[in-house]
């Protein structure tokens, strides 16, 4: 069947996380075409990750994870319901606003077309670049709790966690309760007085604080050794992590450790909204771009809506809510559903959206990394992973060379033109560029991100089905 | 790296890691598997030829390319193994095929 073929569908959905299902299952209530296109093989997202195999095969595991993971049950089977296509394994690799994905599945390359594009990528980790970090042994704490999560995998011999975030301390305390405990924490931050003043909307969302006070206490109560106000954390080894060495109270440690988890928050996985042209904004307590959107998600394009994290950091449940709110705005854009009623519709859910969002002011600025956690002041420590820039070179080029900002920097040394695409090191560089010029962030901009955001073989594109027709020859 | 909770499924399927026979739970993906039975690095750069490992295991940082049944550049945390599956590491660059 040529590409041309296919029916067109009224939604588009990429991502089948928290904001994907949701925004699926309220498409298909408002009767809305759905398709689902999401890269891992399950439904979940990050956040929800291997959810129906654990609850399948070993429930005791949910209990370890605790109840805000089960919690993703209840939506995944809400999801599975849905009178929507789902499609699993899928990587879009472009997505043109005027209605075009295109994807790689299971070795080939395909088109879906749609009226509207909900795109729900979810959240990456902050990257934390300290000497050693690109060693082997030395992952995020997303990672760590991805492979608990969905292999029941735990790491052997001594770890270390550092850096700072909820999910940091989240992980310690869901390892211990398999029995596996780190031979210690590191926290690099914890503003506890610029955070003060948020306390009160923070304390509006019930459960936020005990369930932090809470995670403490057991870490705590297992005799887990936590260094607060650390610095000058270096990854020692030659070819895989051995020790953490590191700075608290000024005096230097080293703590032997076979695998280390970084982790400093997350932040939007921007590639996807990047390569569609979205009008972004700096967000200063966060330290990363969001994209533009208004209260229902919809994006500077009007075929184009965000929810969830990728939107700006609302958290799972937030991102939930987000996604059911988007739906209702793509039904309402497409005709099939008036403003008004999308309006009650909608009300529980934007009221609540406005609770979980009234919590992150406080954990933004608890949890905002110093200016030595994003442009490392070590001039041998590697920014770029993919093609090894440091950070010394690159503040050489900014003040030598007059690199004004990112996209010229890679003219420079390829700095963001690896595989990852500078998903891993756009936020770095772009501090570092900052900071050498003096001048804020927002006016350094971001690396140009163009699609193919995902790596395409020719031979991929050889099997795409399109037609013969090319509109650049009328141009 | 990495080890099997005791709480896991006992189901496995064969999979092939740099030519060595591995047992691994059905679900996993390649780069779960270089966790479980690899040891220390899973590729060299192709720009220096550090040794690397997987990192972010959900698909945005492409340390754990792989090849894959004798295709490279693989994102090993997004693919699943299958019965037979042969997972190698990938040392520097990738050659065009001639």
């Amino acid at each position: 069947m040529s590409a041309e073929q296919e029916p067109t569908f009224d939604l588009a959905i990429v991502g089948a996380g928290p904001a994907g299902m949701a925004a699926a299952a309220m498409a298909a209530e408002l009767k809305l075409s759905t398709v689902v296109l999401d890269e891992q093989p399950e439904p979940g997202g990050q956040i929800y990750r291997g959810i129906e195999r654990m609850a399948a095969s070993r429930p005791r595991h949910l209990e370890v994870l605790g109840p805000d993971y089960a919690a993703g049950l209840e939506l995944t089977r809400a999801f599975r319901a849905s009178a929507i296509e789902y499609r699993n394994g899928t990587q879009v690799w472009q997505a043109e606003p005027a209605g075009r994905i295109f994807f790689r599945r299971n070795g080939a390359a395909g088109i879906v077309r749609a009226k509207k594009i909900l795109i729900a990528p979810g959240a990456m980790e902050r990257p934390l670049p300290v000497p050693g970090w690109t060693l082997p042994g030395v992952l995020t704490c997303g990672a760590g709790q991805t492979v608990l999560k969905a292999h029941g995998l735990a790491p052997k011999g001594r770890f270390v966690l550092a850096g700072c975030g909820p999910l940091l301390l989240l992980l310690a305390a869901q390892l211990t309760r398999c029995g596996i405990k780190p031979a210690a924490i590191l926290q690099t931050t914890f503003n506890r007085w610029a955070a003060a003043p948020h306390l009160p909307s923070f304390l509006g969302t019930p459960g936020y604080l005990i369930k932090g006070l809470g995670l403490l206490r057991e870490l705590k109560a297992a005799g887990i050794p936590l260094y607060a106000n650390v610095s000058q954390i270096a990854i020692q080894g030659e070819t895989q992590a051995r020790a953490v060495e590191f700075v608290c109270n000024g005096t230097t440690r080293t703590i032997e450790a076979d695998t280390v988890f970084l982790h400093q928050g997350v932040i939007p996985n921007g590639n996807l909204a990047w390569s569609m042209n979205l009008d972004h904004r700096w967000d200063d307590v966060q330290r990363c771009y969001h994209p533009k959107l208004d209260a229902w998600g919809r994006s500077s394009n009007a075929a184009v809506l965000v929810a969830g994290d990728a939107g700006g950091i609302v958290g799972a449940k937030g991102a939930e809510l987000m996604g059911h709110i988007a739906a209702a705005a793509a039904a309402v854009d497409l005709g099939r559903l008036g403003a008004e009623q999308a309006s009650e519709r909608t009300r529980d859910a934007r009221r609540a959206l406005n609770k979980q969002r009234a919590a992150r002011p406080f954990l933004d600025h608890l949890y905002r990394p110093e200016q030595r956690w994003i442009a490392p002041p070590d001039a041998d420590t590697i920014v770029c992973r993919c093609e090894e820039v440091r950070a010394g070179e690159i503040r050489k080029l900014v003040s030598e060379q007059n690199c004004p900002g990112p996209n010229q920097l890679k003219s420079f040394v390829r700095c963001g033109m690896g595989p990852c695409q500078g998903r891993l090191c756009g936020l770095t560089a772009i501090e570092l560029i900052a900071e050498t010029r003096g001048v804020p962030v927002s006016e350094v901009g971001y690396y140009r991100i163009r699609p193919p955001i995902k790596p395409v073989t020719i031979g991929d594109l050889a099997t795409l089905d399109v037609p013969e027709r090319n509109d650049a020859v009328h141009m | 790296m990495f080890k099997l909770l005791p709480d896991s499924p006992s189901e496995r399927i064969t999979v092939h890691v740099d030519g060595q026979a591995v047992s691994v739970p059905p679900g996993f993906t390649a780069a779960a598997a270089m966790l479980l039975h690899g040891t220390g690095s899973t590729r060299t750069t192709p720009v220096t030829g550090e040794p690397r490992a997987p990192y972010c295991m959900m698909g945005v940082c492409f340390e754990c390319l792989l090849q894959i049944d004798g295709e490279p550049n693989q994102q090993g945390c997004l693919v699943t193994v299958a019965e037979g599956m042969r997972i190698e590491r990938q040392l520097g660059k990738r050659k065009v095929d001639e």
